[in-house]
């Protein structure tokens, strides 16, 4: 377990070093998100409508843009192979790197959205709902995000591939995370929304980092 | 017990295959033909017009049979990619790639006669049904098995990784049926549906049994057919396939 | 029997377009596939005769 923990400081670390990276993911979901009034109008209640399903939109693609980087740099120096070679079992060390480019491409975004939320006049309340489904959406991100990086590790046109492979596999999570705050607007109940979107997290959490590493191995071969 | 073993690993080299499959496809494609001409006849001629939609209901005959087929299949490709997995085989491989077009074909033409239905039906091209939405993502997953198996070069980890991909995939699919049939019902999406609509006469039913029987067959004799264009590319510095008949003119 | 002649057969009570629009498009997609996999096994074929060829005649 002290692997995990070593690993995710030691991502941690290399993010705060490349801080540039973290900051273009967080301006291009600022980016995105203020173009949609100025694509559609600055109609507040159509706004608001359009809202919940912007924001997580927004917050796919930018949790995207940091995938094809996950396993790219310690693939290209060689760590990646140390790391499969090393008695610690690889899909404790692929968990830790997941659990680290989470919390510097997703966790960021859940800080930010509710900001961004008042752009679209969304109340209080509604904007910590959308707080809350990004919290469990955006770790479900990361987990699949993890298994496609594996796959398109070197290839060539590996960035366009990723999101081939990735984002029908997001939609889900998308349903669900828009649903909530959609759902909470109309005046019902989101704990149905809220609790399926953690049934998704604990599966990701229990078979993504298996299937990321046994893509991670057939890379390696 | 492990007689039975032995014979279906025998099958499973790519040498012994690659004329089993020669055998087979005719016999496949011949069925393929006579359940279509049936089928055709049963939806053309015995199934009656449809006293709400006219005649316009008889895109279903090869709507709902190429939507399950786009399903059936992309269970296969999953089925062969664990065989692939767990006995390391590389004939599983080889038969996940030569299904994916087929299946990616089967989800177009449902996507293709859905949109025809829907135009005199529901006044679009395009209605957010579930069953449309959920078959248009199975496309995008075909066409994610597809362009990653395409990016990789060296066959044995193209097999491994669609192996991966495709499992991920069937794992999801229910996931993502039930997330947009949750997300329709909420946003009140088009009640009609391409299924439900008509009262399900018997003979309705046959029709597109066997409309669904022929395009199974034909999946199996196309899969089959390229299979062996496969199997050629990938065997062709062994010695079996120097050895074949049609090599030596 | 639905049909009284094969102007009506083809006009499908107005649906012709969507209904022979569904069934053409199928049978051609079937027809396109089946030529595609039948020359990708013919070029792999002559292909392999050629690789072949050449491997002899280096030999000879």
């Amino acid at each position: 377990m002290s692997a995990f923990f070593a690993i995710v400081r030691r991502d941690l670390l290399l993010a705060a070093r490349r801080k540039s990276e973290v900051f273009t993911a967080l301006f291009f979901f600022m980016i995105v998100v203020s173009l949609f009034p100025l694509g559609i109008g600055p109609e507040t209640a159509l706004l608001r409508r359009i809202a919940p399903g912007v924001l997580w939109v927004a917050a796919l693609l930018a949790a995207m843009l940091s995938l094809n980087r996950l396993f790219a740099a310690d693939h290209a120096d060689g760590t990646l192979e140390q790391m499969a070679l090393s008695p610690t079992p690889l899909a404790l060390l692929v968990a830790g790197k997941t659990l680290a480019h989470w919390l510097t491409a997703g966790l960021p975004l859940v800080l930010l959205a509710p900001v961004l939320g008042i752009q679209f006049d969304l109340s209080a309340r509604s904007l910590g709902i959308l707080m809350l489904s990004l919290l469990l959406g955006t770790p479900i991100l990361s987990l699949i995000g993890a298994i496609g990086a594996a796959l398109t590790l070197g290839l060539r046109g590996g960035g366009v591939l990723l999101s081939l492979l990735v984002l029908p596999l997001y939609i889900p999570a998308l349903i669900f995370g828009a649903g909530a705050v959609e759902a909470d607007m109309a005046g019902l109940g989101v704990g149905g929304h809220l609790s399926l979107l953690g049934a998704l997290l604990a599966l990701g959490v229990f078979f993504a980092p298996w299937a990321a590493t046994a893509a991670l191995r057939i890379a390696l071969e | 017990m492990s007689q039975r073993f032995i014979n279906w690993f025998k099958f499973a080299s790519p040498a012994s295959f690659y004329p089993l499959a020669g055998k087979a496809w005719p016999w496949f494609a011949a069925l393929a033909t006579a359940f279509c001409a049936a089928g055709l006849w049963i939806s053309f001629f015995v199934a009656p017009t449809d006293f709400q939609q006219g005649e316009g209901y008889r895109i279903i005959f090869i709507h709902v049979p190429a939507s399950w087929m786009s399903m059936f299949i992309y269970c296969v490709m999953a089925f062969w990619a664990a065989i692939g997995i767990t006995f390391n085989t590389r004939l599983s491989g080889m038969m996940s790639s030569a299904l994916a077009p087929t299946g990616a074909l089967f989800a177009f033409i449902s996507l293709w006669t859905g949109a025809l239905w829907g135009k005199p039906m529901w006044g679009a091209w395009w209605v957010w049904d579930a069953r449309l939405t959920s078959e248009l993502i199975l496309f995008f997953l075909y066409i994610g098995y597809i362009a990653l198996t395409a990016a990789i070069d060296d066959p044995r980890r193209a097999d491994k990784a669609g192996a991966i991909v495709a499992l991920v995939g069937v794992v999801n699919v229910p996931i993502i049926y039930f997330s947009v049939k949750w997300w329709n019902t909420l946003h009140q999406g088009a009640s009609v549906s391409l299924t439900k609509a008509p009262t399900m006469a018997t003979t309705m039913l046959w029709g597109m049994l066997l409309m669904a029987l022929a395009f199974w067959m034909y999946s199996i004799a196309i899969a089959l057919y390229r299979v062996r264009a496969i199997i050629l590319e990938r065997e062709r510095h062994t010695t079996w396939v120097a050895e074949l008949p049609e090599m030596q003119r | 029997m639905n049909w009284g002649s094969a102007s009506e057969f083809f006009a499908m009570g107005g649906y012709g377009l969507y209904v022979w629009g569904s069934f053409g498009v199928t049978a051609a997609a079937l027809l396109i596939e089946t030529l595609l996999a039948r020359k990708r096994v013919a070029d792999t074929r002559r292909a392999l005769r050629r690789e072949l060829a050449a491997d002899r005649n280096d030999q000879d």
